[in-house]
């Protein structure tokens, strides 16, 4: 809850103001498997929600803001991301 | 400096003087001279400010509540559908808590269609959360529109405030007013600057969305701000007779109310009317007074129970109708005046609607209708006194 | 020419509680790369205000200012003068509503300030109906469109009028720069964005934003239809420039059924 300070001036307050993070509403998570990813950066580009870091040679993933979309999988050229259900291992991904 | 000038022209010159920085507004009657006024002030190089020539009143509060967020003092004027039409922004602005000043010069609304003054237009913003001061003067526009800025921009108010004046009869009325220097307003008004304003270096959200769990918290702080704006609008009146040697009592008006048997309530230019007849009443040996209500919202309760506790009849002229109940005014009275320990009957009266003249004669009327109600129950007649005054 | 690779690491709208793969709160996000944390939004209830400005879940880094369905613009016009009036240089501001805030009520206001000449760009992310409330048609949705209120029976076919031409529109108000865009053509509509900050003047732009929910289809092929929408000719990259208006070739234009086969709202059409 908001101070009383803050609850006097109005509806106006500081932003960004994040309480929780929006992982927790993924089905299925993005996997990515460094040996084929070319860093193109179209997962990063794309993801709605930022939640891929680009590297030297390859992009990184944080899944904090992640609703597991599959934007980045459908995007990337060389199939270097895949979806598992969240909690299982990466075994779709180690089978291809 | 004395000048010669109508409400409008009273208005506009405050705004100038109060160093309005953005003015977003458009053109309705009887508004429209304040805002032509202020244009010209600002084609002069008079007046330093940006004219926003919006396409609609939604547009104008919109503008000004975007203006005044970045941190800056800003003014709209508006009157009737042109109110009716910006309704949409009153509460957003307000509860947002965002200080400004819209002067509204008061119009019926239609159908039928109609220029002239009664209150229903501010009145049916009742409860938008905007405080609204009526005016007697055009002087008295002038002082307030002053006074409130200072009013909203209060750190325990920071609500808009409206300035109401009625169509013609002050908005379009030549008196005589003074005018201040701008070195004594500077002192009396210091520039807005709030705690906190769009700024890329400490970002806010203006307006955020609340759930059922915090609304309520925000509506209850505005409520409390309302309720203490009563005490800011005396403070401020206080400190402007001290600046500038006028006042007007800050939320209630009262003319002879101490020993009055009865009392007339009314809002804006009526008042100097009612003087008039009260002065000629009381020289015929009436005890008869007047109470103008400067402050609508907040609603003075306690002003009110003090200045109207030793009446016997309280006459309430409304220049509105709530359709299908009563004048607004008077039910509020009664309302205020509930549960005193002896309650004064309170008699409404509807009048003035759509620029109908109040004459001296009608309110005499109203105070002898009242006089005779409080002989008959001298005389032991008890009764409902029948207030179904319609000019 | 926006370089993608040379777009800056810091998201300025993260955390919102947009739909998985809205296309809309993307649209924002790339703008914003563009756009730069001296940028001040102003928005309007719609999906985005919804999303990303409701306590306790404030997703944008930079100041944001809500206002009422129909004043996005003319609120823009009030913080363009304020800010100027502060000394603020430097400082953008956009407008930013959905196709209902642009093309229908918020179409006066907009109007208004583009005539006005004030200085802002004007972002419609463009969803083609009213999605916050429910997915009901707007003055953006194209013909046939299953929408809640252009619904599908033994009578209703989907919307029955086409698309409102809002670039046409604003063209007709001799704004300095309009143009429309797709989140499926980042480099082209980064470069639109980059453009629309570099004019003095209003600028606008109409980003599509498909929409897995109001369109029916599955989240990750958000990208895939806004790409689709524009190889089918169904939504043109334009450009209102000086005057002129030019219109990107589609050089091997695919079938229509390509882009109008996934999605649910398109799904009573023949063949």
């Amino acid at each position: 809850m908001l101070a009383e300070g803050d609850l006097r001036k109005g509806p106006n307050l500081a932003t960004p103001c994040l309480s929780t993070t929006t992982g927790s509403w993924r089905l299925v998570r993005p996997v990515l498997d460094p040996g084929r990813c070319h860093n193109c950066l179209n997962c990063w580009l794309f993801c709605p929600e930022g939640c891929f870091t680009r590297g030297e040679r390859i992009v990184s993933l944080n899944l904090d803001f992640c609703k597991g979309c599959g934007i980045c999988v459908a995007e990337c050229p060389r199939q270097a991301l895949a979806l598992v259900e969240e909690g299982s291992n990466d075994a779709r991904l180690l089978e291809r | 400096m004395r000048a010669y000038l109508n409400g409008n022209e009273a208005v506009a010159a405050a705004v100038r003087l109060a160093r309005a920085e953005v003015v977003a507004a458009y053109p309705i009657t009887p508004q429209s001279t304040i805002v032509e006024k202020i244009a010209e002030y600002i084609a002069d190089g008079s007046m330093e400010a940006d004219y926003i020539r919006v396409e609609s009143e939604h547009a104008a509060l919109a503008a000004c509540y975007g203006s005044a967020v970045t941190g800056t003092r800003v003014f709209t004027a508006t009157s009737s559908q042109g109110l009716a039409y910006m309704f949409e922004m009153l509460p957003y602005v307000s509860g947002c808590r965002v200080p400004m000043v819209m002067a509204v010069a008061n119009r019926g609304l239609a159908a039928p269609w109609t220029i002239w003054a009664d209150h229903q237009d501010a009145i049916a913003c009742r409860d938008t959360g905007w405080i609204q001061l009526y005016v007697e003067t055009a002087q008295e526009a002038l002082d307030t529109c002053l006074q409130a800025y200072k009013i909203a921009a209060h750190p325990e108010v920071l609500t808009p405030v409206m300035v109401c004046l009625d169509g013609y009869v002050l908005s379009h009325t030549e008196e005589i007013v003074d005018v201040p220097d701008q070195e004594a307003v500077d002192r009396f008004l210091p520039p807005y600057r709030p705690e906190y304003s769009v700024d890329t270096q400490r970002p806010y959200v203006f307006g955020v969305g609340a759930g059922p769990d915090l609304y309520p918290a925000f509506k209850y702080y505005q409520q409390q701000a309302m309720l203490r704006a009563k005490e800011v609008i005396k403070e401020v009146d206080r400190e402007f007779q001290a600046h500038f040697q006028r006042s007007y009592g800050g939320l209630v008006d009262p003319y002879y109310c101490h020993d009055a048997a009865v009392v007339l309530v009314v809002m804006g230019a009526t008042a100097g009317t009612a003087r008039e007849v009260v002065d000629y009443l009381r020289r015929q040996g009436e005890a008869v007074g007047l109470l103008r209500l400067r402050s609508f919202r907040p609603f003075p309760v306690e002003d009110l129970r003090a200045a109207l506790t030793r009446a016997r009849v309280v006459a309430v002229l409304d220049r509105d109708c709530s359709f299908g109940y009563e004048g607004v005014l008077a039910t509020e009275i009664k309302a205020a005046l509930a549960g005193l320990p002896v309650q004064p009957q309170v008699a409404g009266f509807i009048g003035g609607l759509g620029g109908r003249d109040i004459s001296q004669e009608d309110l005499a009327g109203i105070f002898r209708h009242c006089l005779e109600a409080v002989r008959r129950q001298d005389r032991g007649e008890k009764q409902v006194i029948n207030g179904d005054w319609q000019k | 020419m926006v370089k993608i690779k040379e777009l800056p690491d810091v998201e300025l709208v993260q955390g919102s509680y947009a739909c998985a793969g809205c296309g809309g709160i993307l649209a924002v996000r790339m703008a914003l790369k563009v756009l730069g944390p001296e940028t001040v939004i102003v928005t309007t209830p719609s999906c985005l205000l919804g999303v990303t400005t409701f306590y306790p879940q404030l997703a944008f880094k930079v100041p944001c200012v809500n206002v009422t369905f129909p004043s996005t613009a003319a609120a823009v016009s009030g913080v363009v003068a304020g800010l100027k009036c502060r000394g603020k240089k430097g400082v953008r501001v956009v407008g930013l509503a959905g196709d209902g805030g642009t093309v229908d009520i918020g179409l006066q206001a907009l109007s208004g300030a583009i005539e006005r000449g004030d200085n802002f760009i004007f972002i419609c992310y463009d969803n083609e109906a009213y999605m916050n409330t429910g997915v009901q048609r707007s003055g953006a949705t194209p013909l046939g469109a299953r929408t809640t209120t252009t619904p599908v029976g033994s009578v209703g076919r989907g919307e029955e009028r086409p698309k409102k031409d809002m670039l046409g529109i604003v063209a007709a108000h001799n704004i300095p720069y309009a143009a429309t865009a797709s989140i499926g053509y980042p480099q082209d509509y980064l470069t639109k964005v980059q453009k629309a900050m570099q004019v003095e003047g209003p600028a606008y732009i109409q980003v599509l934003s498909p929409c897995p929910p109001g369109w029916g289809y599955p989240s990750e092929l958000t990208v895939k239809l806004a790409r689709l929408a524009v190889q089918t000719g169904q939504w043109p990259l334009a450009e209102y420039e000086n005057g002129r208006l030019t219109v990107k070739e589609i050089a091997h234009r695919r079938p229509l059924r390509d882009y109008l086969a996934p999605q649910a709202r398109f799904a009573h059409l023949p063949g």
